[in-house]
């Protein structure tokens, strides 16, 4: 299997890509659309902020070649909000694959935000691996996606979020499956699986 | 729910961790890689490198070490020491690291967390505080606490929280290394005070010193070394005791 990273100003690329070589899976990091394009599975990996991180990609084209791919792609963390139509963050608009809308956490007396830390996973619907129900995994995230039709995995924290999204051939998760140990490791897998 | 999270801390001097003397199934007890993976095997929540290298010539190889430590390890982690300007940070978070943390260095000059938050989203951006109580007040200390400043605990963390620290790590000098427990009185301060997380650091001796944390200074994750360097306590162990105290972890 051929597998892309997007390479873009992402914070995590190298966490992703020691992940997926802790898996002994073989990919290439690349900005290059011919090379995306012809790959059997693209990863969308994110750590930033959104609305620099979307003139980055758009002084590229890479938010329209993003928008075009018809293989499996999978967006983490930033990368999944900047699949969603459009983000508090800056007020930025993105990528419009989810028509959603990313809020912001109102922090409160029992809520920090920015939601950091172990959180629960409650999977709604089947491309996660049902051994993933209830695990906790990773997450760093003070922005997030309502729970909608899309939604895959619900975690709660202030309310209840979407801890993963699917539509069509577009995949993702707010959390850092990278850093979530053995559950995380579990939810590259059911990606590359698919 | 979000769980309380376990975070042992490494001490890292010229590449090697220091302290680690007594951990058990590990060949190299002072090779951070080898430490820390087993930490991650055991539950940990969260690691803390904390470089204490004497030079910054010698905390030059801090980046390889990091990149080595985020190619086997699958859970996040911090480093800190001696980080003072923004390109001092870039290339630890590209080598793996997930936050790092500073300490005198913005005592020194505040503007640091609004420079880093900016370039890397305060996420990442750990503000370490040392303090010890000195005449009803907790003073803020530098330079692994040799140095007083004139700032104050609640105040100075206010600051950072404004300035684009992402998380507070509170360090009671009083308490750290007596293992009689955690700072539990300005721990709930800080928490009552702020919108951002809080670790508890300093005076963790027995499982009973996480609970009070947890529950009496509202901690969102506690931070040890000795005890977890020596054995005393195991992070299974820990993290079974937490839950039949009600207390939620991974």
């Amino acid at each position: 299997m051929n597998i892309s990273v997007i390479r873009y100003n992402a914070g995590n690329i190298q966490s992703v890509s020691f992940a997926l070589e802790r898996l002994g899976v073989n990919f290439t990091i690349t900005d290059d659309p011919e090379t995306i394009r012809k790959s059997d599975k693209v990863l969308f990996p994110g750590v930033g902020e959104a609305s620099s991180t979307m003139k980055y990609l758009r002084e590229r084209k890479l938010d329209q070649l993003i928008r075009e791919l018809k293989q499996p792609v999978f967006g983490i963390c930033l990368g999944m909000q900047l699949l969603c139509r459009h983000s508090e963050e800056n007020n930025t608009e993105c990528l419009g694959i989810f028509d959603e809308e990313v809020k912001r956490f109102q922090a409160g007396p029992q809520f920090k935000v920015p939601h950091m830390g172990w959180n629960q996973l409650a999977l709604s619907n089947g491309w996660l691996d049902p051994a993933l129900d209830n695990q906790n995994v990773y997450f760093v995230h003070s922005y997030y996606v309502p729970v909608n039709p899309h939604t895959s995995a619900i975690t709660e924290y202030i309310v209840p979020f979407s801890a993963a999204l699917k539509k069509d051939n577009f995949y993702a998760v707010q959390f850092h499956p990278e850093k979530s140990a053995e559950a995380g490791e579990r939810v590259l897998k059911s990606f590359l699986n698919l | 729910m979000l769980t309380k999270r376990i975070i042992p801390c490494l001490d890292i001097k010229d590449g090697r961790t220091v302290k680690g003397v007594n951990f058990v199934n590990i060949r190299d007890a002072g090779d951070p890689v080898e430490l820390a993976s087993a930490y991650a095997r055991q539950g940990a929540d969260e690691l803390v490198f904390l470089d204490i290298s004497a030079t910054n010539e010698k905390r030059k190889t801090l980046a390889a070490l990091v990149k080595d430590i985020a190619r086997h390890i699958n859970i996040p982690f911090t480093v800190g020491g001696g980080i003072s300007s923004v390109d001092d940070v870039g290339p630890l978070l590209e080598a793996g690291a997930d936050k790092v943390s500073i300490n005198s260095s913005a005592v020194r000059r505040p503007e640091l967390l609004d420079e880093l938050a900016n370039a890397f989203g305060t996420q990442c951006i750990v503000l370490a505080i040392d303090a010890r109580k000195i005449n009803n007040q907790w003073v803020v200390h530098t330079h692994g606490g040799k140095t007083s400043t004139d700032k104050k605990l609640f105040s100075w963390a206010k600051e950072g929280q404004e300035r684009g620290a992402g998380e507070i790590l509170f360090t009671s000098m009083d308490h750290d290394g007596t293992k009689s427990g955690f700072a539990i009185d300005p721990l709930e301060k800080l928490h009552n005070f702020l919108s951002i997380p809080v670790i508890a650091s300093g005076g963790a001796g027995v499982m009973e010193h996480f609970t009070q944390a947890f529950v009496l200074g509202k901690a969102d994750a506690a931070l040890a070394a000795s005890i977890f360097h020596f054995g005393e306590i195991a992070i299974p162990d820990l993290k079974k005791y937490l839950l039949n105290q009600g207390i939620i972890t991974r």
